[in-house]
């Protein structure tokens, strides 16, 4: 087996165990919460019997221990378990099915956002890198290190009153449903790919930029100019490849931020995403909903920063090509 | 090639005329290269050699009209085959560069990109100046890797840097630089980081292919005997400054200048043996390895004598530093014992007493590294003492300025950073920190290889009055054979984590030798500028191989 498969296959193996242990984190924690989800709906008026009743209808009753292991094992089937909201009526609402449109909404965000912002920040990084201490490269870090220092709201809004407002090229809301298009649907979630973008660009710029500029000092930059070859090419060709593993890394912190931290631009332009989901949820002490969206952030970030791990190692050509 | 035509040797190539170079440091612009005359003909091999900081590399670079970021050529005129470089735009000496004048870096491992295969970073400049198509250059560069007689012409292109030895990354640069057959090439101390063994075929091989293109070159080294194989004429550069000109034989047989006459005289030194049999350190049929897979020491057996110099020789890979790591404990052995004054020594650091560990001290290859630059040579030095003998306060101190004035500093030393010393002067510090602990044994960890030589000469000298002093014994790390002539009581010749041969230095050094030993005895450059070429006739002759 070669010997990246094998590094591949243990740090997979290496998440999963990650994951267990955040499951058993998630849970746990949402036990400790104070109030439950009976106190949350019936109202400070409800009478301690109430209160039992209700426990025992959603089997809230029951040892935690045994739940734990009743909802790990729905997991591991592909049953995230139902919602509380709804218990007791006929209608059961699975997580799943509750989570589904709003997982798929948040990950055509997050994939429009990087689309966009992943190759706009490497460009600029190598630019600015290219053309250090100039003009564009004071301008370019000024102009991000603004849009990240502002709160995501305020740019938000700013972009809603030039883009929606004044120039009327975008939604200022961008309510989707089941039946929106695909390009309906990208036109609709411009503005806040577009705030998004903003907000990450920054990081991975700069990141692009310093990790190309700590290698510039290396013999074999010198070399390579002294080889006579034209400095977009040092650049882009010598100095990049080597400065994979440190852009890569920022990159997949910033691509989970995408998917687990946006709950603020959703709700400026009402964006029916997971984020905001899961805010409702915990208010409402829907705990089946809150420890799924948990879940699948823990493994987002786990498969990201596997994701990064895995691009280290095979743009290391020590590593690919043992000798 | 088409440029091939317009050789004609002896034709002026290039003229350098009080070139000046300034460096910026300390908020000031500083004279590094104080107008230096360079006059070379086409086909023609100029030796520059002076010490670190003499200006060479910096000329050197000069030449491509090349100054590195923080220095800047402030004076004089450098003319390449009629074009003036320093009025030439950046763009024009771009093109210049890689494909009429190429440059050979010091360190082959650290000048070639980790990312690319060796084949396309050979090509690069001939592909990007468009002199060649692709798969003329590929053809060309695999003929030059066979001229330059590196293994597996044909395939080796396709490795990485990292999968090939230093040796052949070496060569492999010199086909970089010939894949354009430039006018000029300069080789920056291309050796300086190989074994000796090594470089033998290296420099054989950039000589030929130098000789077979008319190849104008400028050679840049600290070490005389190298450059006496490869140049026509030598050029010694000091603080910036011609010291003096001369052709090659010239200049060995009667070197004008007192500067170039102590260059000379370091290879001079030479101590007589003095036998004994008063064991310190004895390790017994010790086996290491990292982490198990390789052994990289085996059954090794060696002794040091009390108040003695014992050298151990051989290439990079051959155990020698890792036998260092298993005498101090910092790589405990797979199997065999150390003894020290007789008892047996625990083998892990962690199991060793104080005052076992106060007995053996380290001094390592480079003085930079080993100290805290954050600490002052007070502290470095006051260290060890409070550590191993518990003194503290002003009697430390006192302790201290005895070590400086020991090692030839003194009390103003005392509140000094590391980086406001010298090579030399940190070099003492380490050794004076070695010495504050009162051991019996030091173990030398190519200690004068960061070195020029005349500073090396100096340290070699104050290890050996130290030695007499205290009656310290030394185990001497080194690959340098001059340095192990000048202080070793008895040598161990190691090769691939074995011990080829090891007694007394006459007995060592004096024919017949194993196959290893004449090997690495025969590669040792020597001053008599016929050397490699009677080397190379007699090894051929004889078809003596490198031992497996």
């Amino acid at each position: 087996m070669h010997p990246i498969v094998r590094t591949v296959l243990q740090r997979l193996g290496l998440g999963l165990l990650t994951l267990f242990i955040v499951s058993i984190v998630i849970f746990s924690a949402l036990e400790m919460l104070p109030g439950g989800f009976a106190e949350a709906i019936l109202g400070q008026s409800a009478t301690p019997e109430t209160v039992a009743a209700f426990n025992k209808e959603i089997g809230l009753d029951r040892p935690a221990i045994v739940r734990y292991v009743e909802w790990i094992g729905g997991i591991l089937q592909g049953d995230f378990g139902t919602s509380y909201a709804g218990a007791g009526g006929n209608i059961k609402r699975h997580v799943s099915d509750l989570i589904a449109p709003r997982l798929y909404n948040t990950f055509f965000l997050a994939i429009m956002a990087a689309v966009i912002a992943v190759p706009l920040a490497l460009t600029l990084g190598v630019l600015a890198a290219l053309y250090r201490n100039s003009l564009f490269d004071r301008i370019v870090n000024s102009v991000t290190l603004t849009t990240i220092a502002l709160p995501e709201f305020f740019v938000a809004y700013v972009l809603m009153f030039f883009f929606a407002i004044k120039l009327r090229w975008f939604y200022s809301l961008s309510t989707v449903s089941e039946s929106t298009t695909f390009l309906e649907h990208i036109s609709r979630a411009a503005l806040p790919a577009i705030t998004l973008t903003l907000v990450i660009i920054a990081h991975m710029m700069r990141m692009t930029r310093a990790a190309i500029i700590n290698l510039l000092a290396s013999p074999y930059i010198e070399m390579a100019q002294l080889k006579g070859i034209p400095r977009r090419r040092v650049i882009v060709h010598h100095a990049l490849p080597n400065a994979w593993a440190p852009i890569v890394t920022v990159v997949a912190f910033n691509l989970a931020y995408l998917v687990v931290g946006v709950v603020v631009v959703e709700v400026v332009f009402v964006y029916p995403g997971i984020g905001q989901m899961m805010v409702d949820a915990v208010s409402s002490r829907d705990m089946p909903v809150v420890q799924a969206c948990a879940l699948i952030f823990a493994a987002t970030y786990i498969l990201l920063n596997l994701s990064a791990d895995i691009i280290s190692i095979i743009t290391n050509p020590r590593l690919l090509h043992p000798r | 090639m088409s440029t091939e035509k317009k050789r004609t040797k002896g034709e002026i190539l290039l003229e350098m005329k009080d070139v000046r170079i300034e460096g910026f440091s300390d908020d000031k612009w500083h004279q590094i290269v104080k107008g230096v005359d360079v006059t070379l003909k086409r086909g023609e091999v100029l030796g520059l050699i002076g010490e670190s900081g003499a200006g060479k590399s910096t000329l050197g670079l000069a030449a491509m009209g090349f100054a590195r970021p923080g220095c800047r050529i402030s004076g004089g005129s450098i003319v390449f085959d009629g074009i003036d470089l320093l009025k030439s735009s950046e763009e024009d000496l771009r093109k210049l560069r890689g494909s009429r004048i190429a440059y050979v870096a010091q360190s082959a491992s650290a000048a070639f990109n980790p990312a690319h295969r060796l084949l396309d970073q050979t090509i690069e400049t001939a592909l990007d100046h468009h002199i060649l198509d692709r798969g003329k250059a590929e053809s060309d560069a695999r003929d030059l890797y066979r001229r330059l007689r590196l293994p597996n012409p044909d395939t080796i292109g396709s490795r990485y840097p990292h999968q090939v030895s230093g040796g052949q990354l070496q060569r492999a640069m010199t086909a970089m630089a010939m894949s354009c057959r430039p006018d000029l090439i300069i080789f920056d101390e291309p050796t300086t980081a190989l074994d000796v063994t090594t470089q033998v075929e290296v420099l054989a091989a950039m000589r030929d292919i130098v000789e077979q293109f008319h190849t104008a070159a400028i050679y840049i080294t600290h070490d005389l005997a190298v450059v006496a194989q490869m140049a026509h004429r030598i050029m010694v550069l000091r603080y910036g400054k011609e010291v003096e000109e001369a052709p090659t034989r010239e200049m060995l047989k009667s070197p004008r200048e007192d500067y170039t006459k102590t260059l000379w005289a370091v290879r001079k030194l030479q101590m007589h043996e003095r036998p004994s049999d008063d064991i310190v350190l004895r390790v017994h049929d010790v086996t290491a390895s990292y982490g198990g897979e390789i052994t990289v020491l085996e059954h090794v057996t060696v002794q040091v004598p009390r108040g003695r110099t014992v050298a151990v020789v051989g290439e990079s890979g051959s155990g020698k530093s890792t036998l260092a790591r298993a005498i101090t404990g910092l790589l405990p052995p797979l199997s065999g014992e150390i003894y020290f004054d007789g008892k047996p020594l625990p083998r892990t650091l962690r199991e060793r007493d104080k005052d076992m560990l106060r007995r053996t001290q380290m001094i390592y290859q480079s003085p930079d590294t080993a100290l805290n630059p954050r600490q002052r040579v007070r502290d470095v030095i006051g260290r060890p003492i409070q550590f191993y003998h518990g003194i503290s306060g002003q009697a430390c101190d006192r302790k201290v300025v005895e070590l400086l004035e020991q090692i030839e500093l003194g009390e103003s030393y005392l509140d000094r950073l590391p980086g406001e010393l010298s090579g030399g002067q940190k070099q003492r510090i380490c050794i004076a920190r070695a010495l504050a602990a009162e051991p019996e044994l030091i173990i030398c960890d190519e200690v004068t290889s960061a070195l020029d030589q005349i500073v090396q000469e100096e340290i070699l000298k104050l290890l050996m009055r130290l030695q007499e002093e205290t009656n310290v014994s030394y185990l001497f790390i080194t690959h340098d054979i001059a340095t192990v002539q000048a202080i070793a009581d008895e040598i161990v010749v190691m090769y691939q984590g074995k011990v080829v041969q090891q007694g007394p230095k006459s007995q060592v050094l004096s024919p017949p030798h194993p196959a290893y030993t004449e090997l690495l005895l025969s590669s040792v450059p020597q001053m008599d500028p016929d050397w490699l070429t009677q080397l190379l006739a007699a090894r051929s002759a004889r078809s003596t191989r490198v031992p497996a």
